[in-house]
């Protein structure tokens, strides 16, 4: 249950294994363990088997619709499924079932992976550790007293627990990287704009992207590779041709220049209000957090406080842009670790301020829009992951790639597995 | 500071209907963040202008051209509350 | 709420009147503002939309480009100047007319600023100024279940969410309620020109909300101003805002403070009544649209669209007066609709007397048009058939009567004048040895007639005149019969 999804096409093509057989040990897999872990809000048992049964048929035509064919991923839940529930881990949509696939799922869908399910999630993706879903929290699988971070918390356990073979996320303010350094796995945030948000329900425009979880890194380019490039119907996606990511990674990294910072850059704020439901249901249908999230954006927004924080923080969003181009000008890639610490335990951060914190090495990369990838680097002395991140120009995520590639290959870490029983 | 009735004046905006317990805890709360913010106020941006997007991208527009509507059931599906071809909603009073 | 009925015992002179509009024209475009889904009105509730315009989660906003430069054309117009650069914000409030809880509208940074609009009353012209014009989706439309008293909940078609909404913004500039009413006029008269709306108020193409003060004559400061909703008619502006300034002038009489406040214009009981205050519906908490790009208007865009602007009504106007020899006020019917001006300005090319034309559009076209669309009109009777109308009553082919009814057949079949007048043997007679004949006819069956007429009355020759149409059907050459007439009676008088 650990093949990274090359390896499981490479065995479809030797016909060693089926789609069918592997869909069907993940669907097994969710329903041994997924009551401990809390991966999952849904599971699409009925419509993974179908499309894996299909993606059965292409392989044996010897006619697979890519890289991606027959592969068991899973979607955080605030990536819009037609017909198939869409909740953002929040009672106010529990039973949202949209008319529509977001792009990325239309994409993936194209590309003949096979959707497990919708992960959990920070409800409305505001939070760093999945506690704060509405439904239930997720466990880390290499410790269950442990948060798997967060906001895209399930996507990430279910990878690292081998529940699913590769996820998607959205990161805003390092909902992607955090998880995924939390878990072991790694997860990539594209640049700004790489990947088409529409479909993803919103937590600040102007921050999140969608991106994939892995495996290994190899993975995270074939994933990100079926759903990047253009979208018109997203205005900021950005119209760049996509490289093959990855033929890139071969390339090696003789010639890139590595930034290590000394020091990280200034917290931001998030002022962006989450769209809401009708009135009367809005107190009952929002948990703390997002109440709190909505009463502090509404604030920063309110007459006479504009200039004072959401005009502030653009401007200072300014500047960290400009320090990232005037670092970039000097070095190829910058490489700082994704957290300032390991997967802390349930219920430990009870102040939001504390927890908020935890966005602080993600979170510039956000708002300068720049692509950010996390590789599991080694183990704290509890045995728990630590995340190591590479940040890169706009749009570099091929040498952001290869040097994650390059590392993975030089490391021994991914050979490590939770034990999960 | 923000004072109480800041913080009743921003739950009115925003419709939450909080308790008096919720509302004190927001103070608190609110107040930590807002003085935690005080390191970004403090940061010198005389003359900066404001980033509201991460790309540079400017003038994406659509031809005007009509695609298929979505089906009239499939877009009242989500409906709490319907009333033939028509959403259903709470009277909102006008005078 | 105090409602004073109008008409008070005060000096209405003791305070200038000051009035601001603010105008809502739906776009013309084929799509919506920020999707596909199709702006026909009428459709069924609820069957023209998309995730996008009903604001479902996870959607995304793509601006339509023909409404961004049907907003340039009227800024054009409207002689505003097009900002170089124009962004789109997101205006906050609850309703549920509106489910994504904010509106895609304009705010720091709007498509055009500073222009102004010509308006005439009482024979005098002036100019009101624009402040802004901006663009913006419009919402879904409320109906309430039962009647408005009784009503538990309202209904909601999403049907109008998304269609292109341009709000033009005056500046507080009309002094009367008859001149708001002008400025509406001519603004609709330019929009439907411009062919960017079709301004039709009944269906809700233009709306119109207004800001009302009065101040002491010669006062520099504004008072306070009270904003009036739901004045969708020129009829309702002129009302509503006549009401208004009754009501706050006699309000000030008795020096009752005048709140600030949104109310509602009652077209049934003609009185404006207090909305529910608001206290806190005024902070929209507007932020830059993060899924909108700027938007960078090209000057050549702009000179594009300003090469391809038609001549508007008021310089129409000025033109068929000098150029046809039309009256100020003939013009100013004929170039109300572009449509109408256009057809006249064809007509005359085939058919050059230019009074000829205009009176017969003015009464035969207008009547048989009753309000419809011109070019449902002049597709059964293109300019060129009016014109050759025309040319058989000018050579006598036809009289003036008969032409009418020859002009209803061609509304009907579609066929041009010779046709028609050919098929029904509707040549005059003007044949002096036919008419002759019947003349002494009709003489001799009215003695009567002629018996009045020698003792004076000249109305019996008419009378004559009458008869001898009669029996020829309406052909004979009126002229002939009367030349003929006169002669035979002078005989009998001599
Ligand atoms: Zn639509």
């Amino acid at each position: 249950m650990y093949q990274p999804i090359h390896e499981l096409t490479d065995a479809y093509r030797r016909a060693d294994l089926t789609p069918t057989a592997v869909a069907e040990a993940y669907l097994a897999r969710i329903d041994a363990l997924d009551g401990r872990l809390g991966a999952y809000l849904t599971v699409v048992r009925d419509e993974a088997l179908a499309a894996a049964r299909e993606s059965e048929l292409r392989w044996r035509a010897g006619a697979p619709l890519g890289p991606l064919d027959g592969a068991p991923v899973a979607l955080k839940d605030v990536l819009c499924t037609r017909g198939v529930r869409t909740t953002c881990g929040s009672k106010m949509l529990e039973s949202f079932v949209p008319p529509y696939d977001a792009t990325v799922v239309e994409r993936l869908r194209a590309a003949g992976a096979v959707i497990l399910g919708k992960t959990n999630m920070d409800e409305f993706a505001m939070g760093s550790s999945t506690e704060h879903s509405a439904f239930h929290p997720t466990r880390n699988p290499w410790d269950l007293a442990r948060v798997p971070g967060g906001s895209s918390g399930g996507s990430a356990a279910a990878v690292a627990g081998g529940l699913a073979a590769g996820g998607f996320g959205s990161d805003t303010g390092g909902s992607i990287r955090q998880p995924a350094a939390f878990c072991g796995v790694v997860g990539m945030k594209p640049t700004y704009g790489r990947v088409s948000r529409y479909g993803l329900v919103a937590l600040a425009s102007s921050l999140d992207q969608v991106g994939p979880f892995a495996r290994d890194v190899r993975d995270a380019a074939l994933l990100l590779g079926a759903v990047a490039g253009h979208d018109r119907r997203d205005a900021t996606c950005i119209q760049a041709p996509v490289p093959d990511y990855g033929a890139e990674l071969s390339k090696g990294v003789a010639g890139l220049t590595l930034g290590l910072p000394d020091e990280y850059f200034i917290d931001g704020m998030d002022p962006d209000v989450e769209r809401a439901m009708e009135s009367r249901t809005r107190a009952a249908g929002f948990g703390a957090e997002v109440k709190r999230r909505i009463m502090l954006g509404t604030y920063a927004l309110s007459a006479g406080y504009y200039d004072a924080y959401y005009g502030k923080a653009q401007s200072v969003r300014t500047l960290v842009r400009r320090e990232f181009a005037a670092a970039f000008a000097r070095v190829d890639l910058i490489v700082a670790p994704t957290t300032p610490n390991v997967a802390f335990k349930h219920g430990e951060k009870e102040d939001p301020l504390s927890m908020y914190l935890n966005d602080v090495f993600t979170i510039p990369g956000n708002l300068a829009g720049i692509p950010g990838i996390s590789v599991p680097c080694g183990f704290s002395v509890t045995g728990l992951p630590i995340g190591l991140q590479v940040l890169g120009r706009p749009l570099d995520e091929p040498r952001l790639l290869r040097a994650a590639y390059a590392y993975e290959q030089a490391t021994p870490w991914r050979s490590r597995r939770p034990e999960l029983t | 500071m923000i004072e109480r009735t800041d913080v009743e004046h921003v739950a009115r905006l925003t419709r939450l209907a909080l308790t008096e317990a919720e509302l004190e805890r927001m103070r608190e709360q609110l107040n930590s963040i807002l003085a935690h913010l005080d390191t970004l106020r403090a940061v010198d941006t005389e003359g900066v202008e404001p980033t509201s997007h991460a790309v540079d991208v400017v003038n994406v527009m659509r031809e005007d051209e009509v695609e298929p509507c979505f089906p009239q059931d499939a877009m009242l599906a989500n409906a709490p509350d319907r009333s033939g071809e028509l959403f259903r909603v709470p009277r909102i009073l006008e005078d | 709420m105090a409602v004073t009925p109008p008409g008070a015992d005060v000096n209405p002179d003791r305070y200038e009147v000051v009035i601001g509009l603010e105008v809502h024209a739906q776009l013309r475009t084929r799509s919506k503002m920020f999707c596909g889904c199709p702006t026909r009105f009428g459709a069924p509730p609820n069957s023209q939309t998309c995730p996008v315009c009903q604001g479902m989660p996870g959607v995304l906003p793509v601006v339509n480009r023909r409404a961004v430069e049907f907003g340039i054309r009227t800024a054009l117009a409207f002689h505003c100047r097009v900002n170089a650069a124009c962004r789109f914000a997101r205006k906050h409030y609850y309703y549920p007319d509106m489910p994504k809880n904010y509106q895609i509208s304009q705010y720091e940074e709007p498509l055009a600023e500073d222009g102004f609009l010509e308006v005439d009353v009482d024979g005098s012209s002036r100019a009101i100024g624009i402040q802004r014009l901006h663009l913006e989706e419009d919402v879904g439309k409320l109906l309430h279940e039962g009647t408005i008293e009784t009503a538990k909940a309202s209904l909601v078609d999403f049907n109008r969410s998304g269609v292109p909404l341009m709000e033009t913004v005056s500046r507080p500039e009309l002094r009367s309620p008859e001149e708001a009413a002008a400025y509406l006029r001519a603004f609709r008269a330019i929009v439907v020109y411009l062919d960017v709306c079709d301004g039709n108020m009944e269906e809700g193409s233009l709306r119109c909300d207004a800001n009302v003060s009065l101040r002491p004559r010669g006062a520099a400061e504004l008072g306070t101003k009270v904003e009036i909703k739901n004045l969708n008619s020129f009829r309702n502006v002129e009302r509503a805002l006549k009401f208004e300034v009754a009501r706050q002038t006699a309000a000030l009489a008795v020096d009752e403070r005048i709140v600030q406040e949104t109310r509602l214009w009652d077209a049934d009981r003609e009185v404006t009544r207090s909305m529910r205050s608001k206290e806190y519906a005024h902070d929209y908490r507007y932020f830059p649209e993060p899924d909108l790009v700027p938007l960078q208007i090209d000057r050549r865009w702009v000179e594009e669209i300003r090469a391809e602007l038609p001549e508007l009504p008021r310089a129409r106007r000025q033109r068929f007066v000098s150029r046809y020899g039309l009256s100020l006020s003939t013009s100013d019917i004929l170039t109300h609709h572009g449509p109408l001006a256009d057809y006249f300005e064809a007509a005359v090319t085939e058919f050059p007397d230019a009074k000829a034309v205009s009176n017969w559009i003015l009464s035969e076209f207008l009547r048989v048009l009753a309000g419809g669309d011109e070019r449902v009109l002049s597709m059964k009777v293109p300019p060129r058939n009016l014109a050759g109308l025309l040319r058989l009553i000018a050579d006598g082919t036809i009289s003036g009567k008969i032409a009418k009814d020859v002009f209803s057949t061609m509304v009907d079949t579609g066929e041009d004048a010779p046709t028609i007048v050919r098929r029904e043997g509707l040549t005059q007679v003007a044949d002096e040895a036919v008419l002759d004949g019947i003349i002494d006819a009709v003489m001799a069956a009215n003695p009567k007639a002629i018996e009045d007429f020698k003792r004076g009355k000249t109305a019996a020759k008419k009378a004559l005149v009458g008869q001898v149409m009669k029996a020829t059907g309406g052909k004979a050459n009126p002229a002939l019969v009367d030349r003929l007439l006169e002669d035979k009676l002078s005989k009998i008088q001599t």
